[in-house]
């Protein structure tokens, strides 16, 4: 028994890697298991949980008619749009804030602001500025997760130690030389690990973005299912965006590992 | 006419406060003067906090004296510049770039051509003992190896002076005595002029031609030992009686001194 809590309930401590698999098997088996049961065993009623076999029914007629795919890659375009745009103005930005006063006085206050506005109480002005089309969609996902990723971004930036810059002056280097060379390099793997974590976030702003006047994509999938009460569908579409999700998450930690061999952890 | 011969670096009565919460100024050093000869290895010993990194941290240039000026060849001391190369307490390689690259950061940003960088860097990698270690990156290197390669770095600039602070502190002890021989053995082939920070007293009297010793709060030199030991030193020397005799008197200094304190002590001292 005592060794057992030595292996298994050490903080911190690695276990085998078989268990490990076993036992995050074993907890999906039992989530799976107990949808079964509530299900078949008419527990719950059809209309508020659908069965499995009905999910798999909605995903094969969704894929069959094209329409499951049709409303993937509009939402994988909404999402990766205003991830991008976010990101190509957060990443500079909050390299600057972190590390220069200046921006951090200028930037800081109203970041912090805007960043615990729900977007939801944004979407009347967004439709004003930008219509209901697309745009509308972009922007929510955009606000959803620039402020948040210019934060996160500042921390990675302020966290860089101040002795990697200093020894970089003492071996010459100019102030521009630092910046370029030394601080923004440092950044990457935090920069990184931020983008990764901010396009999770980014998915969560999906059924808020495709709230309005919407007739593709997964969000508009989910809320139309609703109407009709076509649990089946809804349960489709939470599935399909948490395993898009998880995907990407996937490819991220790939590419970090690619592209940063050299960072720890 | 006499000539009189400049010291390589002149610390001339450096005072250094820092503006802290509340207003009330705190003064790390105070009343600092001390010259370093050229191709002269001087070492200021002192405890925990006393100022040593301040001090270090001014001759590079990367802050001001509040009083008192510092030169390098009779030219005061106005910012950071790769003349004065130096060596930081914690662990300072770029992640990103190999060994390699480490070595060759100054060489690169002062223009060198690759061909001369790479063979310049190599010289240096080899002379602190990691040939064969060059493609790796930081990450995969022990603490010790860490502090080769950031020596390397610094050498390979060919500074007029080596600032090292505390360059060995995290090492264990073993991995240390390597350190201080590997250093030894460098010093004796290119007699740079070093300005070494230490708070071992042995470290002091092994590496140094001169100990300054300091005091805590606010940092002052309290005195100067000249290191009679003849060179080339080793490791065996911190035995001998020579050895020994010099380590009673900085010990004696630094005890009489600690003393003091401790009479004076009052809650919150400072300034
Ligand atoms: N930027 C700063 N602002 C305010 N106080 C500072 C600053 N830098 C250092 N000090 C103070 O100055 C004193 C000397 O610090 P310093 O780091 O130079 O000591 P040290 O001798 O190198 O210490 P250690 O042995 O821990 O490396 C300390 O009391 C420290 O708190
Ligand atoms: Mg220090």
């Amino acid at each position: 028994m005592a060794s057992f809590l030595d292996a298994y309930a050490t903080p911190k401590k690695d276990i085998p890697r078989r268990a490990y698999l076993t036992v995050s098997t074993l907890v999906a088996a039992a989530i799976l298991a107990l949808w079964c049961a509530l299900s078949y065993g008419g527990l719950v009623r059809s209309d508020f949980l659908p069965t499995p076999d009905e999910v798999v029914t909605a995903a094969i007629n969704g894929i069959a008619d094209g329409s499951l795919l049709v409303n993937t890659s509009v939402s994988v375009t909404e999402i990766m749009s205003g991830f991008v745009i976010a990101s190509v103005f957060a990443v500079p930005l909050g390299i600057l804030m972190g590390s220069f006063k200046i921006a951090e006085a200028a930037l800081e206050p109203v970041t912090n602001f805007v960043r615990y506005l729900p977007v939801s109480a944004l979407i009347p002005l967004l439709i004003l500025w930008v219509g209901i089309d697309i745009e509308e969609k972009i922007s929510v996902i955009f606000i959803g997760t620039f402020f948040q990723q210019l934060i996160l971004i500042a921390d990675v930036s302020r966290g860089v130690s101040q002795d990697l810059l200093d020894v970089s002056y003492t071996l010459g280097a100019n102030r521009r030389t630092v910046v370029a060379r030394v601080l923004v390099p440092a950044t990457l793997p935090g920069v990184m690990d931020t983008l990764r974590v901010t396009l999770g976030w980014a998915w969560t702003y999906l059924v808020v973005a495709e709230l309005v006047a919407a007739n593709k994509g997964l969000g508009y999938f989910i809320l139309n299912s609703m109407r009709g009460l076509f649990t089946d569908q809804i349960f489709l579409g939470i599935m399909v965006i948490g395993l898009l999700g998880l995907i990407t998450d996937q490819v991220f930690k790939l590419l970090r590992n690619w592209l940063l061999p050299w960072a720890a952890g | 006419m006499t000539v009189i011969a400049t010291p390589k670096l002149r610390i001339a009565n450096v005072a250094l406060r820092f503006r802290s919460r509340g207003g009330v100024p705190v003064t790390a050093l105070e009343n600092i003067s001390l010259d370093v000869e050229d191709k002269e290895f001087s070492v200021i010993v002192g405890p925990s906090g006393c100022g040593k990194t301040s001090l270090l941290r001014l001759v590079a240039g990367l802050i001001e004296p509040t009083e008192g000026a510092i030169s390098l060849d009779d030219a005061r001391i106005s910012g950071p510049g790769k003349d004065r190369g130096m060596v930081f307490q914690s662990y300072t390689l770029f992640p990103w770039l190999t060994v390699q690259d480490n070595v060759e950061f100054g060489l690169r940003i002062a223009g060198i051509p690759a061909a001369q960088r790479r063979e310049t860097a190599k010289r240096f990698i080899a002379q602190v003992g990691l040939n064969g270690f060059e493609r790796l990156y930081p990450k995969q290197l022990s603490g010790g190896m860490m502090q080769r390669v950031a020596l390397a770095r610094a050498l390979a600039n060919d500074p007029a002076i080596l600032l090292m602070d505390e360059p060995f502190g995290a090492l264990d002890s073993q991995t240390r005595s390597l350190m201080q021989e590997l250093l030894l053995d460098i010093w004796q082939a290119s007699h740079k002029t070093v300005l070494f920070i230490t708070h071992d007293i042995d470290e002091s009297i092994l590496l140094g031609d001169r100990v300054y010793v300091m005091t805590a709060r606010p940092g002052r030199i309290k005195e100067m030992v000249q290191i009679g030991l003849p060179r080339p030193r080793t490791v065996d020397m911190l035995t001998s009686d020579a050895f020994i005799a010099i380590k009673r008197r900085i010990m004696h200094s630094i005890h009489e001194e600690a003393m003091r304190s401790v009479a004076t002590e009052r809650p919150a001292a400072d300034g």
